[in-house]
């Protein structure tokens, strides 16, 4: 009985995580006057592909899932390769310069989007990555860092130092004793901080709306608002055909990578 | 090690992807004597068969024009003016933009776009009216008046009807030379009002514009200027005779659909193909969901807005403009010449089915046919008057932290007329303070 429950409340679960996908799907096979009843319906009754053949013929959706999908990969690798050595840093030494640059880290996190955008945006210009992707990963990089540093700094302080120690004793230096002890536990925390470095790149409109004004380089997140109009009105099939096809590049990311994040978590609880 | 190898292999191809296909730079910056002028233009067209008109105007002009070519960047309503404030602050910004008028006002008077009053062709000049060209006059920081777009579209607010409902109702039906009163529009609300379904139904989710431009049945105005030259607001008899009538349908004749009162424009339509009420008051605009998306055998129609002590309504009109910052403004001002001609316009308000400023477009074929309307809609630009909040500085602030709260709370019946309208005066001049100093 108690086993049935568990199983219950994993499907109703699973139902709830997969609400958005089977609605999105159900949207995009349907009639313009189907979308429209007052009683919505679940399974098209006269499923149609004009919503695809709308959102393919009119936008570039497979260049742009192209460009987007090399600015999220490029950002997220990025990031954490920068960030894993500065959270190390912040984990094992401690003093004065430390503390200022964890706070400057949680700070950095409050500055309004407004704030900031002006400025930057001249020094993109400055730079001439203005219009260019090398530019969005840049910003996306910058705005991504701080938080994956806060991540990546908890998971290098729940590594024991006493490990590092051992291996000290062991004759170890200190680069060996990273690579071969602490690198194997950090993984799990490596691929998480990939995971959401690359979510944030993917789902990223503002500053591409800003920095990127060709259209031979737009990403997904601006190719996808080409659907909605003023007042929240939108052409729904459309967007729901395009919105669909979004999130498969997303999922195939994470179905690779999520299996690096159990195998990582299990590494950690031996060496641990 | 194999994940450090695929990780860097990764970030190796997604650079190289990234730098393969990054753009070069500046869109209309220097091109070398022989080469073709560059001209950037910022199009908020989303239906599909706007967005058709525009890419083909775009190819026409580049096909006869080798010498000026045009790039046709494709925007959003919702994000554009955080877009233009960046890119105009950058120097960057598109040389021809799209957008509505009220947002031209705050961007002429930065000094962001370009005044056209000595640019406009003659022919386009006089092919719009005055009325049409108020819209986009501002004051230009200076002190001095300027003409900072080319208005093109406009839209007006009719009564979308279910007409078999309004058949039955024995109501007599406006025209656009005799439309409703208001006092006929709600008894017309209250006698289509039976068992389960209601007269009319008012999305109020976006209160503001349709409201202000409402407002002008009865004069109200909302804003002021006195004497020292300051603006202020105004909520006198006026301005709250609209919205007092509009709170009767939904709480006095009960003649109104409470259920659509948080929705926004499109919502209701689901409810309003199902018969659950009969009249819809919204913008042309609306038509074209309706025509794409009521169910077989649902016949509606168009009706004129309802009548005040006058019949005008706000005029918001969409604008292409030419940013200061344009390296090419003339061959620009070409291009819109070329884009907004009268058989050019009516194709574009065909498209999103609003009304075209031009006459020679109004007095297309297309735009007069009682098919989906067009008829009733295109009778309606007559009693489009200036809005006068489109000359206020500070407007959009305004509508965003005081109007819009205020007027949701008021329709929803949580705060009466009186204390509604001490929130828009006292609230609204603190707010229109700052933009005077």
């Amino acid at each position: 009985m108690r086993r049935a429950s568990q199983y219950a409340a994993l499907a109703a679960y699973i139902v709830f995580l997969a609400f958005p996908l089977v609605w999105l799907l159900s949207t995009a096979l349907k009639t313009p006057q189907e979308m429209a009843l007052a009683d919505p319906t679940w399974i098209p009754r006269e499923p149609t592909l004009a919503n695809f053949t709308d959102a393919f013929g009119e936008q570039d959706l497979v260049g742009a899932a192209v460009r987007s999908l090399g600015v999220a990969l490029a950002s997220s690798v990025i990031t954490v390769l920068i960030s894993l050595p500065a959270a190390y840093a912040m984990a094992r030494y401690r003093g004065l310069v430390n503390k200022i640059a964890i706070g400057w880290v949680l700070v950095s996190q409050v500055f309004p989007f407004i704030l900031i955008i002006i400025p930057l945006f001249m020094i993109l210009r400055d730079l001439e990555l203005v219009n260019t992707l090398p530019g969005l990963v840049v910003v996306h990089v910058t705005f991504t860092l701080p938080f994956a540093l806060w991540m990546l700094q908890g998971y290098v302080r729940a590594v024991p130092v006493e490990l590092e120690e051992a291996a000290a004793v062991d004759g170890a230096t200190r680069l060996r004793s990273i690579i071969k002890v602490v690198a194997p536990l950090l993984a799990p925390g490596v691929v998480a901080t990939l995971l959401f470095a690359f979510i944030s790149s993917w789902n990223e409109f503002m500053f591409a709306l800003v920095i990127l004004q060709n259209p031979d380089v737009m990403t997904l997140p601006l190719t996808l608002v080409r659907f909605t109009g003023p007042e929240g009105v939108a052409r729904l099939g459309p967007l729901a055909a395009a919105s669909l096809m979004a999130t498969i590049p997303s999922l195939i990311f994470f179905a690779i990578i999520q299996r690096r994040l159990k195998s990582g978590l299990m590494a950690g609880a031996v060496k641990g | 090690m194999r994940i450090t190898s695929a990780l860097a292999a990764a970030a190796i191809v997604a650079l190289a992807a990234a730098c393969g296909s990054g753009g070069g730079g500046g869109s209309s910056s220097s091109s070398a004597p022989s080469e073709p002028v560059k001209i950037n233009f910022l199009s908020l067209a989303w239906q599909k068969e706007s967005v058709a008109a525009n890419k083909q105007l775009v190819d026409e002009w580049n096909k006869a024009n080798p010498t000026i070519q045009v790039t046709y960047v494709q925007g959003s309503w919702d994000n554009v003016n955080d877009q233009l404030v960046t890119q105009f602050a950058g120097g960057t910004a598109p040389d021809v933009i799209h957008n509505d008028s009220p947002a031209l006002s705050g961007f002429a008077t930065d000094g962001y776009l370009l005044d056209l009053k000595d640019k406009l062709p003659a022919e386009l000049k006089s092919d719009i009216p005055q009325a049409a060209w108020d819209t986009v006059t501002f004051d230009g920081g200076k002190g001095e008046q300027g003409v900072y777009g080319v208005p093109f579209l406009q839209e007006s607010q009719v009564i979308i009807a279910n007409k078999k409902l309004l058949e039955a109702s024995k109501v007599r039906i406006p025209t656009a030379d005799n439309p409703w009163t208001w006092d006929e529009f709600s008894a017309a609300a209250k006698t289509m009002t039976k068992g389960d379904a209601f007269g009319v139904a008012w999305p109020m989710k976006s209160p503001v514009n349709k409201t202000l431009n409402l407002a002008l049945n009865y004069g109200g105005t909302f804003f002021q200027t006195g004497a020292d030259g300051k603006t202020t607001v105004k909520v006198g008899p006026e301005e709250r005779e609209v919205l007092q009538r509009i709170h009767d349908q939904l709480y006095k004749d009960k003649s109104a659909d409470p259920a659509a009162l948080g929705q926004g424009t499109a919502d209701p339509l689901p409810a309003f193909y199902k018969g659950k009420f009969a009249l819809l008051p919204a913008g042309v605009f609306l038509r074209q969901q309706v025509a794409e998306q009521a169910p077989d055998g649902f016949e509606w129609v168009t009706l004129p807005g309802p009548k005040g002590t006058t019949a005008q309504q706000g005029a918001v009109s969409q604008t292409l403009s030419i940013a200061q910052d344009s390296k090419h403004p003339d061959e620009a001002m070409k291009f819109i010449a070329f884009f907004l001609n009268g058989p050019n316009q009516a194709k574009l308000a065909k498209g999103d089915w609003l009304l075209p400023t031009s006459q020679s477009a109004a007095a297309d074929p297309a735009m007069t046919t009682q098919e989906n309307g067009w008829d009733v809609a295109t009778a309606s630009a007559k009693n489009l008057v200036v809005a006068p909040f489109l000359k206020v500085n500070g407007f959009d602030e305004w509508k965003s932290k005081v109007a819009t709260p205020v007027l949701q709370e008021f329709y929803a019946n949580k705060i009466t007329i009186d204390e509604a309208a001490k929130r828009l005066v006292d609230e609204g001049n603190k707010v229109l303070e700052r933009y005077q100093r």
